[in-house]
């Protein structure tokens, strides 16, 4: 093999896989960027839903799986992930109607701290539950693999990539073309002044966590089936790294959050993949994370509203 | 409260009469008692584990008291004071001490290493011989602690036995490692990298993970740019078994091989249809291959129901100490602790004898690897190559 080839090779796998993982990011960090857009809160329990819309998904599927209906792979987890959306947004509706709103005039610290106090709550009922263990995905989606060059991409990574891609043209084209997303800029900019144009900004409000709330299923849905695993603590790291994405774009800003999702996804994935060879063995794969926090801290230093943070009018 | 509290004096009275009547007895000329403890998790998630252990070094005890071992010309009445610790470091100290101050001759216990490595500092303090039935972790006998034993091949062994298998075994190469950066896994990995090499293995590449991970794409796809034939991975079955998935899907073409993280249903579960092949160790013998394994499965069945796990190792770690007294003629720690050292029986399990530093001699290690969906026996190996 050419080994100039085989380069080329493992730098176009490296891309895919930091693609698809960055994907998943995006879809979660744009819950967070909506709900900070408009109130300026950050929503800590964002990630706790991703992993309730995994969970509820799971067990609709091993249900479906258990009852003697014999349904393609494809739709059971297609049932699961309807199931799951509903609830989720369900979730969201109630945690914003019960923590959030009575402190929307508040201190802005207290519904930050109502927020983490939310995402402990939600880990615990999730572990009530489903338990501590580790639940697997059954494998019933086809794996497919196809060859791209040198590198492979399977179905499902291409299916990841479509459908996030989808969903975050669908969100734009919602918040820039439609009377609903009119009312949430409009929120977004002066809340108070939209209230007296005539937007019932209690509704806006709901709705973004609801919208915020079926992405997150979607993606929680995605990252369990990718992965193969789901555990009711996988939404905290996923959250984490998803508000990393959000802060990196420009929190508040919807391009935004998906460029930095799909970033914090490649820079991760070539961090690990070079960072040993690069540095001569002197720094290994552990660095992923400190090597994805050096750019964001650079990026802060340099644009210190994230990468599209100032272009204000275009956040929802 | 009241109540509560005469029925507490009640009880306090009558333990302080049986208590007198046990140094009564125990200053009796022809018999005395000599207390055992043994410690292991008998509530929460492990207690089928614990009670397994407990059962295992109380055959040894009835045994032992139907025998009527004699004692510096006395006659031994052997006592089992069991605790439960569990699964906890913190209870296992304040067990460990209730022990102590309970003035055991010696412990049987822990189970686990996070416990048996707190507990084992209060014992040496008091000089108490304690031997664990199945602590792996390489730090309990690191300490230098001349008290600290153990029945049960530990991390270290495991590693060399797996790093000697890969390299002549399964005939490998080029051997990537991944490690999960836990004291286990890096340990775990770090002594499985000198085997290798000292077997002629090429160690083409070292990558990290964490215990919390998911995505490995990103190292494997490093990894697969360096072309091995075998990957080892010192982690747990959460990480395990999507690493599995994940080479499958990227057309790793490597072996995947772990320790005792891996050996687990959880394993196969995780990586599905990835999982056939994997081949992962686990320190000990299964009972099938002990040499008295037939015949102890049979007694410990009658008596107390199908063995767990481990029961086999607490029954030859309680006869160590046992036979250690029986050397020494005394059940004084002092006095039995060097014939303990010295110790050589074929017990159950296989030859029970303990190195310099009190681990056992040639602890085993069986590898397995996923056949059909199930973990088959491929061989069971003796770690007993020279050290170092």
């Amino acid at each position: 093999m050419n080994p100039r080839h085989f380069f080329v090779d493992i730098f176009l796998q490296q891309l895919i896989n930091g693609l698809v993982l960055g994907s998943v990011y995006a879809l979660v960090a744009l819950g967070y960027t909506m709900v900070y857009g408009i109130l300026e809160l950050i929503n800590f329990a964002h990630g706790e839903v991703t992993m309730i819309g995994a969970m509820i998904a799971l067990a609709v599927i091993g249900a479906l799986m258990g009852s003697q209906v014999d349904l393609p792979g494809v739709v059971i987890v297609l049932l699961g992930v309807l199931a799951a959306i509903p609830i989720c947004m369900a979730l969201a509706y109630v945690i914003e109607r019960v923590a959030y709103r009575p402190l929307r005039n508040a201190p802005r610290l207290a519904p930050l701290i109502t927020a983490i106090g939310v995402s402990i709550l939600l880990q615990n009922i999730a572990m009530i539950i489903w338990g501590r263990q580790y639940i697997s995905f059954p494998p019933i989606l086809p794996a497919s693999t196809f060859h791209f060059g040198g590198a492979t991409i399977s179905g499902l990574q291409i299916f990841i990539l479509l459908l996030s891609v989808l969903l975050m043209a669908a969100l734009v084209l919602l918040v820039q073309k439609t009377k609903l997303g009119r009312a949430m800029r409009a929120t977004a900019q002066a809340p108070h002044i939209a209230g007296l144009m005539g937007v019932n900004i209690n509704n806006v409000i709901s709705f973004t966590f609801v919208i915020g709330a079926a992405l997150a299923a979607v993606a929680g849905v995605m990252v369990s089936a990718y992965y193969g695993i789901a555990h009711y603590y996988m939404g905290f790291l996923l959250g984490l790294k998803a508000f990393t994405a959000a802060v990196l774009g420009g929190i508040g800003n919807i391009a935004g959050a998906m460029l930095g999702g799909l970033l914090l996804g490649v820079i991760e994935s070539m961090g690990a993949g070079y960072i040993g060879d690069l540095t001569g063995g002197f720094m290994g794969s552990h660095y992923q994370d400190v090597f994805a926090f050096f750019v964001l801290i650079l990026v802060l230093v340099f644009r210190p509203s994230g990468l599209l943070g100032e272009r204000v009018g275009e956040r929802a | 409260m009241k109540s509560r509290l005469l029925t507490h004096l009640a009880l306090v009275t009558i333990s302080l009469t049986l208590a007198a009547c046990g140094k009564q007895s125990t200053e009796n000329a022809n018999e005395i008692v000599v207390k055992i403890g043994s410690v292991a998790p008998v509530t929460g998630p492990q207690t089928h584990i614990g009670k397994d252990n407990e059962n295992g070094a109380q055959m040894a005890v009835d045994e032992a008291n139907a025998q009527g071992i004699m004692l510096d010309g006395k006659k031994a009445k052997f006592v089992l004071l069991s605790e439960d610790d569990a699964a906890d470091p913190k209870t296992a100290t304040n067990v460990a001490q209730k022990l102590v101050d309970q003035k055991v001759k010696g412990v049987i216990g822990h189970l686990n290493s996070g416990t048996t490595i707190p507990a084992s500092k209060i014992y040496h303090d008091a000089g108490v011989p304690q031997i664990s039935p199945s602590a792996t972790a390489i730090p309990y006998t690191a300490q230098g602690f001349k008290s600290a034993f153990r029945l049960m091949t530990n991390d270290e062994q495991q590693g060399r036995v797996l790093g000697q298998f890969a390299a002549s075994k399964l005939g490998a190469k080029k051997i990537a490692l991944i490690d999960d950066r836990t004291a286990y896994g890096q340990g775990l990995a770090d002594q499985f990298e000198k085997a290798a090499k000292a077997g002629g293995a090429e160690i083409v590449g070292r990558e990290y993970t964490t215990d919390k991970s998911t995505d490995f794409t990103a190292i494997l796809t490093s990894i697969k740019g360096k072309n091995p034939d075998l990957i080892f991975f010192g982690g747990m079955d959460p990480q395990g078994g999507p690493m599995a998935k994940q080479m499958k899907q990227l057309g790793l073409n490597a072996k995947l091989l772990g320790g005792d993280g891996l050996q687990t249903v959880q394993f196969i579960t995780l990586a599905a249809d990835a999982a056939d092949g994997v081949i992962a160790s686990s320190p000990g013998v299964p009972i099938e291959s002990m040499p008295g394994g037939k015949a102890f499965s049979d007694k410990f069945t009658a008596k107390y129901g199908k063995i767990q796990l481990y029961a086999p190792y607490a029954y030859d770690a309680t006869n160590a100490m046992l036979k250690a007294m029986q050397a020494a003629n005394s059940a004084d720690p002092a006095k039995y602790l060097p014939e303990l050292t010295k110790i050589n029986f074929t017990g159950v399990t296989g030859q029970v004898a303990f190195d310099a530093k009190g681990d056992i001699k040639g602890g085993a290690v069986t590898l397995y690897q996923v056949k059909g969906g199930k973990w088959e026996v491929l061989e069971t190996v003796s770690s007993a190559t020279p050290s170092k």
